[in-house]
């Protein structure tokens, strides 16, 4: 069944004339209509779009021109990032039926590469959040259980391609956006090296953090998705002008299934403080699986891990809040109580308050005390020294392994509801993901087992544009793995609500 | 002790350009409470003499050639506009009656 195979046997079939572009996009499209209404991954679905990419595909095949890697492989893309003529809305009432009169760097790229868009995948309100939760248009449902949260803030994203809905999809993380809704939805999510994705075309939430990436349902296919959008963009000021990393051979290495000589660290401040038994017992058995694989297990101290999450909260609301200040109800978006009686600045205020969901206003409000005159150099600025001593601790960890390991999130799947009173404790799921954004080295994580009957995932962080170096381990634990956890998410399609 | 008063939210948020409501102020003022003390552990970390990040990719000055490339036409660029009057964004009154 079309639906089943992954984004590598799709583009091996297609080339090969077993399948045409058409039918395959088909078939998922046909799956959406089927699943969707259950899961709600997709905020916008785009047939006709995608349909017309997958029959230019297969005409350029019968004329014999040269085909990109995943040309014909259906993707979806996380609304918070930019398409010509599709709206994209970072799940705000904000920009409710905004139409962008561009298309963001990776996506033009993936037009390039032949892959039809099926539409835009379901987030937290500009990427601000950890469940999907505070998305304004309804939740997006976790596959494996309709009454738990799929992660967030790139909940649709990982749902869509939990639930064969799309083979892979694009995402944006900037605290673990695509690393948490990776673990818990059984599927794979790779944050790529800061500057190793363009951000043209992202809306931006926290700009020196912000990163685009892949979720696929095996290492193969998030390393090919990455090969396609990666590399030098001049339009985005900090993209790193150097070769994209061999990720897709790395995999390929990884397969074999051999780590001897490999050096992998253990964080020790990640010991599990909080974390839910069960998901620590799964990463357990993951790290037991890298040793009979030959890697060498060495615990190493990274002494400022712990104040990442205060740095991240202190960084990521600063920016945001600067950032979300170009929301004025002048150029795009909508507009409040413009009735000729208010000034500029009343309807301006007026459309942020309709137009901003309370997680995105939290934010905004606690990045404004942090960059105002008294206490930016005890928030802020502290937090950005904090961020260089976190650097440190990575490049002393990695000047004696090749790689750390740490579980992805410190729980499994919640239930709704479980944590949106106190949002800390929403923050608390980013706490082993955080340390990454803030250095702007490369990270996945890969589904490493059930802890309870629900997916956790084993986070693999490498040193700055070593993406290989992730991918290679992660493709060597996911070989242990028969039958892939990502093959075993339950139908959603039998499942009552 | 609180970390931050429902006042200072209240100025904080006028400062942002959001029309709060008195309901949104008491539950911000209580969770960003709550979220203030979790992060004022950052000051205990002794980093006076640390170079600050700001970034993660070590570039400066990264310039384009000065060469012109098209933008957006007005039409594209006014597309997405709430209001449109004669080729410009139309927007409420800047000035009080009195200025």
């Amino acid at each position: 069944m079309i639906i089943h195979k992954t984004a590598a046997e799709l583009a091996e079939a297609i080339a090969a004339g077993e399948l045409t572009a058409e039918a395959v996009t088909r078939a998922f499209l046909d799956r959406i209509e089927a699943v969707d209404g259950r899961v709600h991954a997709f905020l916008h679905v785009d047939a006709e779009g995608a349909l017309a990419t997958a029959r230019q595909v297969d005409a350029d095949r019968a004329a014999g021109r040269a085909l990109g890697p995943l040309a014909g492989v259906p993707v979806a893309v996380k609304d918070i990032v930019v398409t010509k003529g599709l709206p994209t809305t970072a799940a705000s009432k904000i920009l409710e039926g905004w139409i962008p009169p561009y298309d963001a760097t990776i996506v033009a790229r993936l037009k390039a590469a032949g892959m039809p868009i099926l539409g835009k995948t379901n987030l937290d309100e500009f990427a601000m959040g950890s469940s999907t939760e505070y998305s304004a248009f309804g939740v997006t449902r976790n596959p494996w259980d309709l009454n738990r949260i799929p992660g967030g803030s790139g909940g649709g994203s990982a749902a869509a391609v939990a639930a064969r809905m799309a083979p892979l999809a694009i995402g944006t993380d900037t605290g673990g956006s695509i690393r948490q809704p990776g673990a818990v939805t059984g599927t794979v999510g790779g944050k790529p090296t800061y500057g190793g994705t363009s951000r043209y075309g992202l809306i931006a939430f926290s700009s020196s953090l912000d990163t685009p990436g892949p979720v696929a349902r095996t290492m193969l296919d998030a390393a090919l998705l990455h090969e396609v959008i990666a590399g030098h963009d001049p339009r985005d000021s900090t993209s790193i002008p150097q070769p994209v990393p061999p990720v897709s051979a790395a995999a390929r290495q990884g397969a074999e299934g051999d780590l001897t000589g490999v050096r992998l660290g253990m964080v020790r401040e990640f010991g599990g403080d909080g974390a839910e038994p069960a998901v620590l017992a799964a990463y357990q058995a993951g790290v037991e699986a890298l040793v009979k694989l030959g890697a060498e297990i060495v615990e190493v101290s990274c002494p400022h891990f712990e104040y990442a999450l205060p740095a991240y909260y202190l960084i990521a609301p600063s920016e945001c809040s600067s950032n979300l200040a170009r929301f004025d109800s002048v150029r795009y978006g909508l507009r409040v109580g413009d009735d000729g009686s208010r000034s500029l600045e009343e309807v301006m205020s007026a459309t942020r308050e309709a137009g901003f969901g309370p997680e995105v206003k939290r934010r905004i409000i606690l990045g404004t005390y942090a960059l105002s005159s008294g206490y930016v150099d005890e928030y802020y600025g502290q937090a950005q020294k904090v961020r260089t001593l976190i650097t440190r601790d990575f490049e002393a960890a990695f000047a004696k392994v090749d790689a750390l390991i740490s579980p992805t999130t410190p729980f499994a799947a919640f239930e709704f509801g479980a944590r949106t009173s106190d949002p800390y404790q929403m923050y608390l799921a980013d706490l082993y993901t955080i340390p990454s954004n803030l250095s702007g080295g490369p990270a996945v994580s890969v589904p490493v087992g059930l802890a309870d009957g629900l997916p956790a995932g084993l986070q693999v962080m490498a040193p700055t544009m070593r993406d290989d170096v992730a991918y290679r381990v992660g493709a060597a634990l996911e070989s242990t793995q028969e039958p892939r956890l990502a093959d075993q998410v339950p139908d959603v399609a039998d499942k009552e609500l | 002790m609180t970390a931050i008063s429902r006042d200072e939210v209240a100025h904080l948020a006028h400062l942002a350009r959001l029309d709060v409501t008195e309901a949104e102020l008491d539950r911000f003022a209580q969770q960003l409470d709550v979220i203030l003390q979790s992060v004022q552990r950052i000051g205990e970390v002794a980093a006076d003499d640390i170079p600050p990040t700001s970034h993660a990719v070590p570039l400066t000055n990264v310039y384009r050639a000065d060469e012109p490339v098209p933008g957006l036409s007005r039409e594209a660029a006014l597309a997405g506009a709430p209001d449109v009057a004669e080729d410009r964004f139309r927007v409420p009154r800047i000035l009080g009656e009195e200025e």
